[in-house]
């Protein structure tokens, strides 16, 4: 190694990694601190407009609205990690409605309720995942048939027709608070919930694993991961989740007709997206989603105290689901640049030193 | 001896017909029809094939735009919200100012839409955004925006002239316009897709990018102009819905997307892009509409429509991977051999 080359490699040392200047530009770059700041600008500009926005009583009501969303989008970091996605999860609500429904109209308890919602739910996400790993279709396609499939056969057999009778106390799940608290059930669950995924994606093996099949499917299945395997468990854990939102839906709007949670499936998507998670897998974390679903959550929450239509709400959460994309790819070439100036900056200089010396003698 | 070269040329026949992309949508058809033309043979009559063209006119369009984006690797979920935009563009154009002749107002959504297509376009091509995320993120856009146009309220069918909500139904050569407008976008996409560079780089792009980048296809310009030619197509329909439905709301075309979509899959289109042709997707566009019109003579009622939707869609899906993968060990199989 020449002089000027050891010269380089402690100077390009140097610049970088340890300066305060450094550290903060690390830190405000992420995806999760931006959605962080994006949030308290939010928090702080509805405040400013409505006295109604920062009110505790209300903002724990309005997590009504987004709680069942926000369990589903859960499993589905889990599926698009692996570079997946799952276009179905709208009609499998509609599933367990409609299986749910009938269970409560023929006189089922809450137990039995619930075990057919999860069940329904499981199996459905079981079949997705057995298709798409199986016969190796692509997981758009397949879940696009599905969501035909499932929504279609709670469509032909109830037709126009609602279920409205439910036992004495099922109301509790997607209506009730914690008891002494005015913290809704819902909200604890999804909480609950989000630290054990969390926990899973980012604590163990099996978490791991999802993020090296979303890097390489081939590479990962050649270091000894069984891929197909992942992904159908993905899948079931979806259809789980799914069970689970289908009762909080039912139980808080006591009603089960074959429309229920359409365009969810897109909802939940823009949700994880949103939150950081790279559409062709392998990148995101668990907080940023969680961030994310709190953000459009309260977004829409303080826009309807504002007397503004939904659809044009839709406007909001579009451009953010788009400015999600965009803004960290340029501060990602942005960075790149800035290393690239900075290389060359300390390249000449050490070249000039080098002159220098050689002229010196 | 000529029995047998009979034999063979009808085996031969079969086998290339299964080498086709649009082989399952065949097959599928044909198990589809029987037991429909037992229950009433009068199916395929002239007029009632006439009424099916009419309403697979507006789904062909919109799902030929579709296919040039499955075809380069990507897919496009605004088509429905661009549908609505254009649609209720036109339909308020024709409601304030009635004199506007109606190939203006025609021209005028294809080219809204078209501009619509371009910002989708240079999202994916220059954002580099995925085009999943981008359109799923111009479909809210779009639809809020066509909130925003009609400031909530619908054009109704007495607000519009009688001849822009008549054409579509004007006869020609025992044709109505609107299937007369279909045909012709569809042969000139035809005709595009199989005979321009342009055409030829959507396939290059969609199969292997790499190896296009390599021949000197510019991945960036094809996939704008990808996208325009959707966002384009979907302007066309869109002038054309408000007319066929005499009516434009902002919920109009909600969920359309996924219909052109599926029409693609039916028509052999890969979603690993490059593969798939014109003819299949309008032959996938017919055999959903066929479904709908067929449902009533089997006895089914149309709230099974979506479930035999989605059969029909999961078997074409089956039977076209099986014959990809089969058709892939062979080719891998005679490369051992040579060796």
């Amino acid at each position: 190694m020449s002089k000027i080359e050891k010269e380089l490699v402690a100077r390009s040392r140097l610049v970088d990694e340890s300066s305060i200047k450094e550290r903060l530009l690390r830190i405000f770059t992420q995806w999760e601190v931006l959605l962080g700041i994006i949030f308290i600008l939010m928090v702080l500009f509805f405040t400013g407009r409505t006295p109604w926005f920062l009110d505790w009583f209300n903002l724990m009501n309005a997590s009504f609205q987004f709680s069942e969303k926000a369990i589903m989008a859960l499993p589905m970091v889990f599926i698009i990690m692996c570079g997946d996605i799952d276009i179905s999860v709208a009609s499998i609500i509609a599933l367990c409605g409609f299986l749910m429904g009938m269970v409560a109209d023929a006189g089922g308890s809450i137990l039995q309720i619930i075990l057919v919602g999860l069940a329904t739910g499981t199996l459905a996400g079981l079949i997705n995942g057995l298709l798409i790993t199986g016969f190796k279709m692509p997981a758009i396609a397949v879940t696009l048939a599905t969501q035909s499939i499932y929504r279609g056969i709670a469509k032909a057999i109830m037709t126009e027709h609602a279920f409205t009778r439910y036992p004495e106390g099922f109301g509790y799940f997607g209506q009730g608070y914690i008891p002494g608290t005015v913290i809704p059930f819902q909200l604890v669950l999804f909480l609950g919930l989000a630290l054990v995924m969390g926990f899973i994606l980012h604590k163990t093996t099996y978490g791991w694993n999802l993020y090296a099949i979303g890097n390489s499917q081939e590479a990962a299945r050649f270091s000894g991961i069984n891929v197909q395997r992942s992904r159908i468990i993905n899948y079931t854990l979806m259809g789980f989740f799914t069970g689970i939102s289908s009762i909080l839906l039912l139980s808080r709007i006591l009603s089960a007709r074959s429309n229920i949670a359409t365009g969810w499936d897109m909802e939940v998507i823009t949700l994880v997206v949103l939150g950081g998670v790279s559409i062709t897998g392998g990148k995101g974390n668990m907080v940023g989603v969680v961030i994310a679903a709190f953000l459009v959550g309260y977004l829409k929450f303080g826009m309807g105290l504002l007397k503004l239509s939904s659809t044009v709400m839709s406007i909001v959460t579009g451009g953010l689901l788009i400015i999600a994309v965009l803004l960290p790819r340029l501060l990602d070439v942005y960075k790149q640049n800035r290393k690239l100036r900075m290389q060359q900056k300390t390249m000449t200089s050490v070249h000039q030193d080098a002159e220098q010396d050689k002229e010196k003698p | 001896m000529k029995r047998e070269s009979f034999n063979g040329t009808v085996r031969s026949v079969f086998r290339n017909l299964l080498k086709r992309r649009e082989a399952s949508l065949v097959i599928l058809l044909l198990v589809f029809l029987i037991p429909v033309l037992i229950r009433s043979p009068k199916f395929l009559s002239v007029s009632n094939l006439a009424l099916i063209f009419n309403d697979m006119s507006i789904l062909t369009i919109v799902a030929i735009g579709q296919f040039f984006v499955i075809l380069s690797n990507g897919i496009d979920l605004s088509v429905g919200s661009v549908i609505a935009f254009t649609g209720m563009a036109a339909g308020m154009i024709n409601e304030s100012f009635p004199g506007v002749p109606i190939p203006l107002i025609l021209l005028t959504s294809a080219g809204i839409g078209m501009v619509m297509g371009m910002i989708n376009g240079v999202l994916v091509a220059w954002g580099k955004i995925p085009p999943i995320i981008t359109t799923l993120g111009t479909m809210s856009i779009y639809r809020g925006l066509t909130f925003v146009l009609s400031g909530g309220t619908w054009v109704t069918a007495h607000e519009m002239t009688p001849s822009y909500i008549g054409f579509p139904r004007i006869q020609f050569l025992g044709i109505s316009i609107l299937v007369w407008i279909a045909i012709l976008v569809v042969i000139v996409m035809y005709c595009f897709i199989r005979y321009t560079r342009t055409g030829r780089a959507f396939y290059a792009i969609g199969g292997n990018p790499v190896a296009a980048k390599f021949v000197g296809v510019n991945e960036a310009k094809t996939r704008f102009i990808v996208f325009l030619m959707s966002g384009l197509l979907a302007g066309i329909a869109g002038g054309l819905w408000t007319a066929r439905y005499a009516s434009a709301v902002n919920e109009m075309a909600t969920g359309f997307e996924m219909q052109t979509v599926a029409a693609c899959v039916l028509g052999g289109v890969a979603f690993s892009g490059g593969a798939g042709g014109v003819p299949g997707v309008v032959l996938g566009a017919l055999f959903l509409t066929m479904l709908n019109n067929a449902l009533p003579v089997i006895y089914l009622s149309t709230f099974w429509q979506t479930f035999v939707e989605g059969l029909v869609l999961l078997a074409a899906l089956v039977i076209n991977t099986v014959v990809d993968q089969r058709k892939t060990a062979q080719l891998l199989a005679q490369r051992r051999v040579k060796k």
